[in-house]
């Protein structure tokens, strides 16, 4: 069963761990800059799967029914989601740093106080979607019908995990591109590195941190769009919260505040969990993604490639 | 209503602002035998509360009165329980709840008549048994995850929390969502021969769990002043210096998330009595954050403020009957204002090594010379400016003096 599953789940585990990667991004960039864990990630995620979702139903498409529309049209308006998705994610994330983060940051507050901010932050997003939208999940979109294009060792890859996978790679690129070759990336790799140096040497901090947040966000709201095209449950209030935790495994698997270790732990995380959920049952899905952050945090717990936004950190 | 009370600290009182330092500087002026004879009214007045229901105080008619305050008596238990963790020893748990469906769940599965053990031990015997359950388990949990840097803790515990309501969900023996009815529930009649401990009536529960809460408070202060208390508060001040000044940092963080857990158990045993029912629905990780709300809002490092905060949190909703969805929201918001404004809670923090530093000094140099021990400090706190004051952590990055 396992072994004839095998390359499904391979590819399967591949596109599901392309929108781990993204979000991870997320989570390790914030790391890499701030050393703080933004509990509230998962939930600008999911105002990015909103947006989406939003956008969706202002295009005209109902939950249900698959639409008659030529495929140019279709890429159009997925791409018009997916940029709705990724702003509304990015500005969010913006706001979340100024409302919750920079406050604290001005008076030196210490960690903990970070993380409970973090924590409270994300409940306030996750109650308010509760509130305005009810606790069921909303109808499931499917502008695309998943289709197989072409075949590895006899598996199937249909059109979905091909686009899901192509294009969390070429955002990934993107994002790699920024923080290693541009200006404002040597920046951000400067204050990860030595915050109190790179405001020394004119880097300024608070435009460095706005930038991260931002570049978080952006990813996590095309990791939104990419999620409602392929999840089977739709746009929900909570569905930021396992996806997070999974996510920020990744972004630990793969050595937290590096972005290839974040890309290459989505990836892994993701395969790992669909052999889990073929090898012990669809019930022990997330518990393998658990257990897998306890054993690297056990056995490497600074992951797989070490912990290096800013390159000069061991 | 606890021993610790007593100490003279005249420095953790100088921090707190307004009222509340004000209150606390002429409680710590008394001397003990007037604290207790001021305690034990105050303790009267809150084992008579759900005889006399107060007109205003009331949850009536919407709901029961000595079920309100059953509620947050246990509430109360598992902040103390939570607060040895994140209060005293400065770690983040996130998975708390964890420990309390533990205890739930030892209590069901050793006394349902559901249960495929086929056993049916009595309440007093379930109570230690699902204690050391939990206890084990937190050592499990902490064993692994507590070499680790304080923020992946806080992740690992999360995790751990969920795993808890998943292997609930899925284990099979332990029955998911149709759970497990007629838990054991402790026995004893009053004088008419009607049972004291019943379901529908929480009156005897409650009294049973305020005298748990008082039975807890004493042994949380004793623990608070031995070498462990000690240690617990050395680690969450500066795990580094506590490590090279020869304090077995692991070693008392692990003791630390195991006498939390058993605490949690122990609430979790006397929440499935009461309700001789435990399903999977009570234990999603939300719930934890309601805890680390209790804690956070009453005051970490503060038993008596973490029972404040642990019954803001639980009897404000039932009195003002505000939807369960809005209490998230509520206390969500309160948590991020409070880290921004008020980060030492309603009631500060007790204990601090650098107090007990600052007492020494002074004792050796006279109050007068009161500028030079505020370089010590890392935080402004003990310097006696409420209004930047911050809670301590074990991080040392953060620049000395940096409030001033």
């Amino acid at each position: 069963m396992f072994l004839d599953r095998f390359w499904a789940n391979t590819i399967n585990g591949l596109s599901y761990g392309s929108i781990y990667a993204l979000v991870a991004l997320g989570y390790t960039l914030v790391y890499g800059v701030l050393q703080l864990i933004n509990f509230a990630h998962s939930e600008i995620f999911v105002i990015g799967v909103f947006g989406v979702y939003f956008t969706f139903l202002a295009l005209g498409f109902q939950p249900g029914q698959t639409p008659n529309v030529p495929l140019a049209g279709i890429i159009a308006n997925l791409v018009l989601a997916g940029a709705v998705g990724m702003i509304l994610a990015g500005i969010a994330a913006v706001i979340l740093e100024r409302v919750a983060y920079r406050p604290l940051r001005k008076r030196n507050a210490p960690r903990l106080a970070f993380l409970i901010t973090a924590i409270g932050a994300s409940f306030v997003i996750q109650q308010i979607f509760r509130i305005t939208r009810g606790s069921n999940p909303e109808g499931t979109i499917r502008l695309l019908p998943p289709e197989p294009v072409f075949r590895i060792f006899g598996a199937p890859v249909t059109n979905l995990q091909l686009i899901i996978i192509v294009a969390a790679l070429a955002l990934f690129v993107v994002a790699d591109t920024f923080v290693n070759r541009t200006r404002l990336g040597r920046g951000v790799r400067a204050v990860a590195q030595d915050p109190a140096t790179a405001t020394l040497m004119g880097v300024n901090r608070e435009r460095v941190i706005m930038i991260t947040f931002l570049l978080g966000g952006l990813l996590a709201g095309a990791a939104a769009l990419f999620y409602l095209m392929t999840i089977p449950q739709g746009a929900v209030f909570n569905g930021g919260f396992l996806l997070g935790i999974k996510a920020f495994a990744a972004a630990v698997l793969g050595g937290i505040g590096n972005l290839r270790g974040a890309l290459l732990g989505g990836l892994i995380l993701g395969i790992a969990e669909n052999y889990g959920q073929s090898l012990f049952g669809g019930d022990w899905r997330d518990v393998v993604a658990f257990v897998l952050l306890v054993g690297v945090l056990m056995f490497r717990p600074t992951g797989i490639l070490g912990e290096s936004l800013g390159k000069a950190r061991v | 209503m606890t021993t610790t009370e007593s100490r003279p600290a005249p420095s953790s009182g100088t921090g707190k602002s307004g009222r509340f330092g004000e209150l606390s500087r002429w409680w710590n002026a008394r001397s003990r035998p007037q604290q207790w004879g001021l305690l034990v009214p105050v303790a009267a007045l809150i084992y008579l509360l759900p005889v006399l229901n107060p007109p205003i105080l009331t949850t009536e008619p919407a709901t029961s009165f000595p079920i309100a305050l059953f509620n947050a008596a246990v509430f109360a238990l598992i902040a103390i329980g939570l607060n040895v963790v994140i209060g005293q020893a400065g770690l983040l748990d996130l998975g708390y709840v964890g420990f309390f469906a533990i205890g739930a769940y030892s209590a069901a599965v050793l006394s349902s008549p559901d249960s495929e053990l086929g056993v049916r031990f009595p309440w007093l015997v379930i109570v230690p048994i699902a204690m050391v359950i939990t206890m084990i388990s937190g050592v499990i949990l902490g064993t692994p995850t507590l070499r680790l840097r304080g923020d992946y803790l806080a992740i690992v515990t999360l995790g751990f929390g969920e795993i808890v309501r998943l292997l609930a969900d899925n284990i099979d023996p332990l029955r998911g969502n149709r759970g497990f009815q007629d838990i054991a529930r402790p026995g004893g009649t009053y004088p008419d021969g009607s049972p004291i401990f019943t379901q529908n009536d929480a009156q005897g529960f409650y009294w049973l769990a305020v005298t748990i809460v008082i039975i807890v408070l004493f042994l949380m202060g004793n623990l608070e002043r031995s070498r462990v208390g000690r240690a617990w508060i050395a680690v969450r001040e500066d795990e580094d210096a506590a490590e090279l000044t020869g304090v077995p940092t692991y070693k008392f963080k692990i003791w630390a998330f195991a006498i939390g857990a058993a605490v949690g158990g122990l609430s979790g045993t006397l929440f499935a009595a009461q309700v001789g029912f435990v399903n999977n629905q009570r234990f999603d990780v939300t719930t934890s954050i309601l805890y680390l709300a209790a804690v956070v809002l009453g005051g970490q490092g503060n038993k008596v403020g973490v029972i404040v905060g642990a019954f803001l949190v639980s009897y404000i909703p039932d009195r003002f009957q505000f939807e369960p969805e809005y209490r998230f929201l509520v206390f969500g918001l309160a948590l991020i204002i409070l880290m921004i404004f008020r980060p030492q809670g309603i009631l500060g923090m007790r204990q601090h090594l650098l107090a007990y530093g600052r007492q020494a000094y002074q004792k050796l140099f006279g109050a007068g010379t009161g500028v030079a021990p505020t370089s010590l400090t890392p935080s402004s706190r003990a310097a006696g400016e409420p209004a930047e004051a911050v809670p301590d952590d074990r991080s040392g990055s953060r620049p000395q003096g940096g409030g001033e």
